[in-house]
């Protein structure tokens, strides 16, 4: 019944690498923006504070006895220093002449003289920031363009950048951290209904076809939907079967009766060797009919009874003895004794009844009609207070080996009955009932002399 | 002892001359003669008043000698900067010109438990590095004040000096800032704290200052009683000189300019692993046995009142008053104050 | 003996009446339940064979009010339908057996006589031929004080036999009485339960007598 299944992923597996990638992807997102964005945030101070070093640098320029005086202001570099420890660097000109300063500095950005201009530039070796600004000024009644440009290295930026790099890359991990065991946990839990699902609906019995009534998330119900639908259909072909084989054995079994019967009267009346031969074959036609009509109805009634088992406390021996004595007449036809040995307390199981019953029937029919005349079929039932069991021993032909396997499939009769009206399906009525107890029938040869062994194995009700 | 220092040193300077363009004023070696390896120091300091910490320095260190080289803080900034000397450690007590050397990339950075331990206005971009802080003290002989009050401020010293021109007249000296970079270190933070400092110069201008180089020699000439008062002396070498019992040293109740003495490697230094281990020496308690130089850990009376300390912050603001403009414009107006 | 047969498939109680006739039996036939009623109450039975479907009704219902009524008679359940809850359900309602259509009448037969065995309980059915007297419920065949208990195939076979004395059966009917169909059984079986019969009634009067090419017959001798 389980065929392969064809697989191709894993939803929860998919699920999570999705969540994870997405974390991994927004935590390297958040990483490069935020590094980014306090990159510009720390340029930017640093800019501002250059060019407010600047700015005051200009506002000292004055003109003084007709001459420049260039009283740089203490704050003007001592401001920097607050900020960071980076190295500083400035130079004044006047009308692009050197006044003072460091005369190698790099040439600022050209621009309008009212514009505050930044340049990033290379000076011993090391990366500068440049703020340069301009001032007009007129010296003895000649304009004059007073140019003063702060630079800063970078180190300060960088060590902020490092970091703020150092904490965001932390929090990014944590958040990866932190997504990825979410992820983890809403993958199982969206994995959850289906495992759910899957579980309670591979738990069943094979011949549970009830519809899931557990309530489902929203996106499995048109799949829980189409389960119960196929489920329904599955069970409704099943039952539609079912009552076939009932009606059916049923319309065919009186007629047969008649017909039986009416032979049976009519041989006693024929003397003809051969017409007596002829009505022999009808009886034993007859006979087969009817009884495989009977399995097959035991049969659908098992089944449709596996599916509804009812599960009450069954006491094996109480079984065991009242099949005993219901085919005890059917031995006596054939001289066959049947003992009965039975252990001195109940062996309770639960189950159904007549499901027990029919197997138990089954099997000791079987025994009867295997057996030779004169014989002997012992029913031995015993039990260890975990598990029960029934254990029917012919002394016919045994099993013939190598069947032991197939013998309870439908309709598979053993090699060695001949002779016999058998339709094949007694022992797998048995196999079906102990199965749908949670217990198994094994068969066997006796080890010792003739004869077949069938036992149903099933666990006791704990007390 | 210091004749004999002064003799050796110019028969020195003599010899460096020969070699050098900057000009030093003491040559010392110490450690033992087949040493492997020299360690070549320039210091502002006197060699007597770091010996103790070079010997300690030393007993650490087998096999090494130091080439101890004493020069102006202005000689050794043009040692550095312009002569490019092979130089492993530079002590000095000019923290503008430090600050400045190591600002235009003249230094080699250095990083251990030791410098990390330092408190952060002890040390500027892991490399330079302060490891004493000396006070600008105001020297006063007492035999001077005999019958007035000593004064404890500032503010006190212009109202005695005002109240007895007399006394003061031609006995009143400080550093003549034109000529020594420690005068000038201190005369611009005493402007930059209060101005105070103006009319103080402006008083002393009147009383006809005398303008001296050095710390030591306006020491001297308060020991004898030539002055009546020095101003802005470095505390260190007064306290240097217990035995004067004639001076009194007076650290300023209004505000006390300190100045850190610092160290760097210049990036000329072939030992900068031996350097470095030196600046650890320095910065640790490991010579607690030089008189005069208070470490940054300690600074015994600098604690004092820590509200009228005023310790001259490293960074880039020192290089302000080593602007040529800034200069020149504080040099006039300390000039017309003082030459009246 | 007596029988009530309860059967509204014309054709099948018809059969099962000749059936039971020719075992020399007496077959009372109702064909609803109101009519069975009827025959109960003014006849006493051995032996009730009741069909479930009835057109009047079910014969489960029959069996419970025959029941409560207290009325001792054995009832046997015909059922065609062949659910086991079925016949759980007539056994729990007082049914003392139930056989499933169609039977064998070898199976009816023998249901039957266990029926009656268990319900006359300590009570004999004896026949007596000659000097051997004949217990066909206890299964006892007494010869000269001697107590024989028979197995079932010779207690058919002697029971065939003492139902009609000194009449001649051949082999070939015996065979059809005693054995099932479902097995190839020669005539010749039937000369070994004769021969066990024989050894049985060894030192009496009444003897299987061979009739030469006919077969056999109980006679006195």
């Amino acid at each position: 019944m389980t065929g392969a299944v064809r697989k191709k992923g894993s939803i929860r597996r998919r699920l999570i690498i999705q969540l994870l990638g997405g974390a991994a992807l927004l935590a390297i997102l958040m990483f490069v923006v935020v590094r980014l964005y306090a990159r510009d945030l720390a340029a930017d101070s640093q800019d501002e504070i250059l060019s407010a070093s600047v700015t005051s640098i200009l506002d000292a320029a004055a003109v003084r006895n007709g001459t420049l005086a260039l009283d740089i202001p203490y704050s003007a570099f001592s401001m920097l220093g607050n900020v960071s420890d980076d190295r500083v660097f400035y130079t004044v000109t006047r009308n692009d002449a050197f006044v003072t300063g460091y005369q190698d500095l790099p040439t600022p950005q050209q621009g309008r003289i009212s514009e505050t201009r930044f340049r990033t530039a290379t000076y011993r070796d090391v990366e500068i920031r440049m703020v340069t600004a301009a001032r007009r000024l007129s010296i003895a009644g000649v304009p004059e363009v007073v140019e003063v440009t702060v630079a800063q290295t970078r180190d300060g930026l960088r060590q902020t950048l490092n970091e703020i790099s150092r904490t965001v890359a932390m929090f990014g991990i944590g958040f990866f951290l932190l997504a990825a065991f979410l992820g983890v946990l809403a993958a199982q839990s969206a994995i959850g209904p289906l495992r759910q699902l899957a579980g309670s609906v591979s738990r069943r019995g094979p011949e549970d076809l009830r519809p899931v009534t557990a309530r489902v998330p929203e996106e499995m119900a048109p799949l829980v939907a189409a389960l119960n639908s196929f489920m329904s259909r599955l069970k409704a072909s099943l039952t539609r079967s079912e009552d076939l084989i009932a009606e059916a054995a049923h319309r065919v079994r009186t007629p047969l009766a008649t017909v039986r019967t009416q032979a049976e009267i009519t041989l006693r009346r024929v003397d003809k060797p051969e017409n007596r031969q002829a009505v022999r074959e009808m009886i034993r036609a007859i006979d087969e009919s009817s009884r495989a009509a009977g399995q097959l109805l035991d049969h659908a009634m098992v089944s449709f009874r596996s599916e509804h088992l009812e599960t009450k406390g069954v006491d094996l021996c109480r079984l065991a003895s009242d099949a005993v004595e219901r085919l005890r007449p059917m031995a006596d036809l054939r001289d066959i004794d049947i003992e009965l040995t039975l252990p001195g307390e109940p062996q309770i199981l639960r189950g159904d009844a007549i499901l027990l019953q029919s197997a138990l029937l089954n099997l000791l029919d079987n025994a009867i009609k295997y057996s030779p005349t004169d014989s002997t079929v012992r029913v031995v039932v015993s039990g260890d207070g975990t598990a029960g069991r029934v254990m029917i021993r012919d002394s016919g032909k045994g099993f013939a080996l190598g069947e032991l396997k197939t013998l309870t499939q439908r309709f598979v009769r053993g090699g060695n009955t001949s002779g016999v009206v058998g339709s094949g399906l007694g022992l797998t009525i048995a196999d079906e009932v102990a199965r749908a107890h949670g217990g198994s029938l094994k068969l066997e040869n006796a080890k010792e002399g003739i004869g077949g062994c069938a036992s149903l194995s099933f666990l006791l009700a704990s007390r | 002892m210091r004749k004999f220092v002064l003799l050796a040193g110019l028969a020195l300077m003599w010899l460096a001359a020969q070699a050098t363009a900057y000009e030093i004023e003491d040559r010392r070696s110490f450690g033992p003669d087949g040493a492997s390896r020299t360690l070549r120091i320039i210091s502002t300091g006197d060699a007597s008043l770091f010996e103790p910490i070079l010997t300690s320095f030393l007993q650490s260190e087998p096999n090494l000698r130091i080439d101890y080289v004493v020069a102006s803080s202005t000689q050794l900034s043009r040692a550095i900067h312009e002569d490019g000397a092979v130089m492993d450690v530079a002590l000095s007590s000019a923290m503008d010109l430090q600050t400045k050397l190591v600002n235009d990339g003249y230094a080699l950075p250095h990083r251990s438990n030791a410098t990390s331990s330092l408190p952060t206005w002890a040390r500027w971009r892991d490399h330079l590095f302060a490891f004493t802080q000396e006070p600008a003290a105001i020297v006063l002989n007492r035999a001077a004040f005999d019958g007035l009050p000593m004064p404890r401020t500032r503010q006190d010293l212009i109202a005695l000096m005002r109240a007895n021109p007399d006394r003061f007249e031609g006995r009143v000296g400080t550093y003549d800032v034109r000529q020594s970079g420690l005068g000038y270190l201190f005369a611009t933070q005493d402007a930059r704290s209060s101005e105070t400092y103006w009319r103080l110069t402006e008083v002393m201008g009147g009383l006809g200052v005398k303008l001296y180089c050095c710390s030591g020699l306006m020491i001297d000439d308060v020991v004898t009683g030539d002055l009546a008062v020095a101003y802005n002396v470095l505390g260190s070498y007064a306290q240097a000189r217990p035995e004067e019992t004639q001076i009194e040293v007076l650290l300023p109740e209004d505000f006390t300019t300190v100045m850190l003495r610092t160290a760097f490697i210049p990036a000329s230094s072939e030992l900068p692993d031996i350097a470095g281990r030196f600046i650890d020496h320095l910065v640790t308690r490991q010579w607690d046995n030089a008189p005069g130089l208070s470490q940054v850990f300690e600074g015994a009376e600098l604690t004092r009142d820590d509200q009228a300390l005023r310790r001259i912050r490293l960074g880039p603001g020192l290089l302000v008053f080593l602007d040529g403009f800034k200069k020149q414009a504080f040099f006039e107006e300390w000039r017309s104050a003082v030459l009246q | 003996m007596r029988f009530l047969l309860v059967e509204d498939n014309h054709q099948l109680a018809q059969a099962v009446c000749d059936r039971l006739t020719l075992d020399g039996h007496v077959v009372d036939r109702a064909e609803d339940l109101a009519t069975a009623d009827d025959f109960i109450a003014t006849t006493e039975y051995d032996l009730i064979l009741l069909d479930i479907m009835l057109p009047d009704g079910d014969g489960r219902d029959f069996l419970q009010k025959h029941r409560a009524a207290r009325h001792p008679t054995p009832v046997i359940v015909l059922t065609a339908r062949s659910e086991v809850s079925d016949r759980v359900g007539v056994l729990d309602l007082g049914a003392d057996d139930y056989i499933v259509k169609p039977f064998d009448f070898s199976e009816l037969e023998a249901r039957c006589r266990a029926v009656l065995r268990r319900q006359s309980g300590g009570a004999s059915n004896v026949q007596i031929f000659g000097d051997v007297s004949f217990d066909a419920l206890a299964c006892t065949l007494t010869v000269a004080d001697q107590q024989i208990r028979l197995r079932n195939r010779e207690l058919r076979l002697f029971e065939i036999f003492i139902g009609a004395p000194d009449q001649v059966f051949s082999k070939s009917k015996l065979v059809d009485r005693l054995f099932s169909y479902d097995a190839d059984v020669t005539e010749n079986a039937i000369e070994v339960y004769v021969g066990r019969l024989r050894r049985h009634l060894r030192g009496a009067r009444a003897q299987i007598v061979t009739v030469r090419g006919l077969g056999y017959r109980l006679s006195l001798t």
